[in-house]
């Protein structure tokens, strides 16, 4: 079967409005969360998030796009403008059908659907935004991003909680093995205004503590939660034949595996069950041809709530067995992006294959309970080859990629 | 070896009827289920009609505790997703539970508890910073709608691949589509599809009137719903769900399945042009179709039935009419076209596995449902919609479209079973 290949990024996140900014961040360990500031947060429990601060739609977006939209919306529209900048991408010069969009969402654009009910409910019908049809809902980043950039190939939007950004990119790669020459896939999310606030602080998984440096702390004897974010990055995915054939500048690695899993109903099995779990690495690893040790690298969903934590190590542990295989978790300055981690994941996961350099996780101490190697403290350099990016979503989607370097 | 996928399980709920079989007797008797809307005091609206269910989830089985935490789109999607087991006959004795996956398609998730906790949460709307002490334990199961895709998989016992596709009014054929890939490349050898929505709140009755995109037509609930009349002027919002049991060919030969239909060819395309306007050609419609029925390797002259999207707004009966004749050629002129939409109203996200569901009675029944409420032919909506009456008719390949805001246009082809064999 054909390669699949990424040729271009576009990031969007806490600590970095574009793709070299995040990863200079991400090594650097500079954080992007704080306290939230795009609303009052002290009568919430959780009052931390990783917010994309001094981001000016006008500046990147024409002028009448920005009523139209949501902020997650216009985040993802600036990403998927670098992902097409990075990978050279022409979309006219490609054929009509042959470029399509597939982005994952957990929550539409919330914060512009806030804003209406506000309006509805506080004013009257009349006063509801003639954009409220298609500002908030699941499918919009797809449909703006199709518009903006006139694709009109095959295309898609999933909602699998954090899981469904890995199971985008991989609907993608479906895509491109059928007809598709070209996709831009990935997912930017975040829904960062009260109504949204207290739909995830409603799990009871979010940090409760104000301090940045003590809230997100996966696989530490002390975590207890993590914090959210906003933000997410755009792919450009390709088949590679066709990607050399018009001498795309750069090959940033390879899609080369991907399962998903759903966990079995709660109370049926123990709460830090591994067996879906378990099961999606193992079934992305037989669909990328690699065995255990051809892995170098983990980007580990990192939950910080303790029986995932549990669960996830013990995945780790079930196909890796006793290997120091190093696990990085760059969100760990982020926050959780919902839908837009596994994206941001892969393409953090690129980069470290290209610089061969894994990026510490921040603020967490890791216990050795878990029996995981997280980086921390430093940036590790050594050689990789192919990397696993695990995401999960709440109510049991367990999703696994494989990703490769480009030579 | 190509796997090909067939249809073993149909569940419905529609409007004027829960269950695949008060679904298929309305279709055929040319009735309406639209109405003046009940679920809450719609007299401030443009649009005061819509096509609603009656639906009691407990006397539909469901728990006194899922009746209350559920949205009533992922009810329906209970009750539907187990009628479709059963009907399939694996139902208690399932599949492997490692095998099998759920897709569900829903536009607008579950917007209408969202918008119930919401009111609560905001004190009647009155304060932006909603209190969180008000909040729902299960808040997040309405927020993020894979949720609903998680409980069909819980009811379904399947741990294979599982989510929610959400492309607008494409989202019941695209879930159904996504499905039918995860059979064939095998990643899955059943898949629980379909598409719920149950979006009759006034959030989103607001933002159609908002761009008048429903029909202010208030007087007349029951012929409110026009599809490819001269004087049809916006459709009616609708609710319901539709879920399949979708198995691997050759699986489903070797367990004695009854088999409802093949799933020939599915394809979707994008506009590119507006959220949600179209252009009047219909050519990425077209497109969709062309592809669809190429992977089914059918030629248009050999489509027996086209279940069109039919919305009964002006831009899209044209536009779709120009698709029709794009991909089928004079084809399209001698092929019955109808919108149960005249019917059951635009259920968003799960219309697309109603509609579905009616091509697989279809084929099964040998009759065409009606175009309900076609009195005044528009010039430029030329070809047989089937008005008013059912026809009977040995269909042996039906074709299903779907149009939906962010451009998105979908076709999937189902083909009568042994056809392929043939």
């Amino acid at each position: 079967m054909n390669a699949v290949v990424v040729t271009g990024l576009g990031v969007v996140a806490p600590n970095g409005l574009s793709t070299e900014e995040y990863w200079n961040a991400t090594l650097a360990a500079r954080s992007g969360i704080g306290r939230i500031t795009r609303f009052e947060p002290e009568r919430y429990p959780a009052t931390l998030a990783g917010e994309i601060r001094g981001f000016e739609p006008a500046a990147h977006l024409p002028g009448r796009l920005v009523p139209q939209t949501d902020h997650s919306t216009r985040l993802s529209l600036v990403a998927a403008d670098e992902a097409v900048r990075d990978a050279g991408l022409d979309t006219g010069q490609l054929p009509e059908y042959g470029v399509g969009v597939v982005t994952a969402n957990s929550a539409g654009g919330f914060e512009f659907g806030h804003q209406e009910l506000d309006n509805l409910w506080r004013k009257g019908p009349e006063y509801v935004s003639a954009y409220q049809s298609f500002a908030w809902f699941y499918a919009v980043n797809t449909g703006q991003i199709s518009i903006r950039h006139g694709l009109r190939g095959s295309s898609g939007v999933l909602v699998a909680d954090e899981a469904g950004g890995l199971d985008a990119l991989a609907q993608a790669r479906r895509l491109l093995r059928r007809d598709l020459d070209a996709v831009l896939t990935g997912a930017v999310d975040g829904s960062l205004c009260p109504w949204g606030w207290i739909a995830q602080t409603s799990t009871g998984q979010l940090s409760t503590a104000e301090d940045p440096a003590l809230a997100y702390r996966p696989f530490d004897e002390r975590a207890a939660g993590f914090v959210p974010g906003e933000g997410g990055a755009i792919l450009v995915v390709e088949d590679e034949a066709k990607a050399r054939a018009r001498h795309a500048p750069r090959i940033h690695g390879r899609i080369l595996g991907h399962a998903a899993t759903f966990d079995p109903r709660p109370g049926t099995v123990p709460a830090d069950d591994a067996s879906a779990l378990t099961r999606a690495v193992e079934l992305a690893l037989a669909d990328a041809g690699a065995v255990p040790d051809d892995i170098d690298a983990v980007f580990a969903d990192a939950a910080g709530v303790p029986h995932l934590d549990r669960a996830e190590a013990a995945a780790l542990g079930a196909v890796f067995g006793a290997r120091e295989l190093p696990v990085a978790v760059p969100k760990t300055l982020t926050g959780r992006l919902c839908a837009g981690a596994g994206p941001l994941d892969v393409a953090t996961a690129l980069l470290a294959l290209r610089d061969g350099v894994l990026p510490p996780a921040a603020h967490t101490q890791p216990s050795p309970r878990y029996g995981l190697r997280v980086v921390v403290g430093r940036p590790l350099e050594l050689r990789l080859r192919a990397v696993l990016v695990v995401a999960r979503g709440l109510g049991g989607f367990n999703s696994a990629m494989v990703v490769g370097a480009s030579h | 070896m190509a796997r090909d996928v067939v249809i073993t399980g149909v569940g419905v709920v529609a409007p004027g009827g829960i269950g695949s079989k008060p679904f298929w007797d309305l279709l055929v008797s040319g009735r309406t289920a639209t109405r003046t809307i009940t679920h809450f005091d719609a007299s401030p609206f443009r649009s005061t009609v819509a096509a609603e269910c009656d639906f009691d989830a407990q006397a539909e089985g469901l728990t006194a505790e899922e009746a209350d935490r559920l949205d009533r789109a992922t009810q329906f999607a209970l009750v539907a997703a187990r009628e479709a087991l059963e009907d399939s006959g694996l139902a208690g004795d399932g599949p492997d539970p490692c095998r099998t996956g759920v897709t569900l398609g829903s536009a607008v998730g579950c917007t209408t508890s969202l918008e119930r906790e919401y009111v609560v949460t905001s004190h009647g709307g009155r304060d932006w910073l909603v209190d969180p002490d008000l909040a729902v334990p299960h808040l997040y199961d309405y927020f993020v709608p894979s949720s609903m895709a998680a409980e069909v998989a819980w009811a379904a016992g399947a741990q294979g691949p599982c989510s929610v596709v959400s492309t607008g009014c494409t989202s019941g054929l695209d879930a159904v589509g996504h499905a039918v890939r995860l059979i064939e490349e095998g990643s899955a050898d059943v898949m629980v599809a379909g598409g719920t929505d149950a979006p009759i709140s006034p959030i989103t009755v607001a933002c159609f009137d908002a761009i008048r995109a429903t029909t202010p037509r208030n007087d007349e609930p029951a012929t409110a719903s026009r599809p490819f009349d001269r004087t049809r002027n916006g459709f009616v919002l609708g609710e319901g769900c539709a879920v399949f049991v979708l198995e691997e060919r050759e699986r489903a030969r070797a367990r004695g399945a009854h088999v409802y239909a093949g799933v020939g060819g599915f394809a979707s395309r994008c506009n590119a042009f507006h959220m949600t306007g179209l252009r009047p050609d219909g050519k990425e419609m077209a497109a969709a179709i062309e592809t669809a029925l190429d992977e089914a390797r059918v030629r248009p002259d050999e489509v027996s039935y086209v279940n069109a999207h039919g919305s009964g707004t002006k831009q899209n009966d044209r536009h779709e009419t120009a698709a029709f004749k794009k991909a089928l050629g004079d084809h399209a002129r001698r092929t019955p076209v109808s919108s149960i939409k005249s019917m059951i109203g635009h259920s968003l996200g799960a219309i697309g596995s109603v509609e579905l569901a009616a091509c697989a009675l279809a084929i099964e029944n040998g009759a065409v449902p009606p175009t309900a409420n076609l009195y005044e032919p528009d010039p430029e909506c030329d070809l047989d919609y089937v008005p008013l009456t059912a026809r009977e008719a040995r269909l042996d390949v039906v074709l299903s479209v779907g149009s939906g805001f962010g451009g998105f246009q979908s076709a999937m082809v189902l083909t009568r079973p042994g056809r392929a064999e043939q």
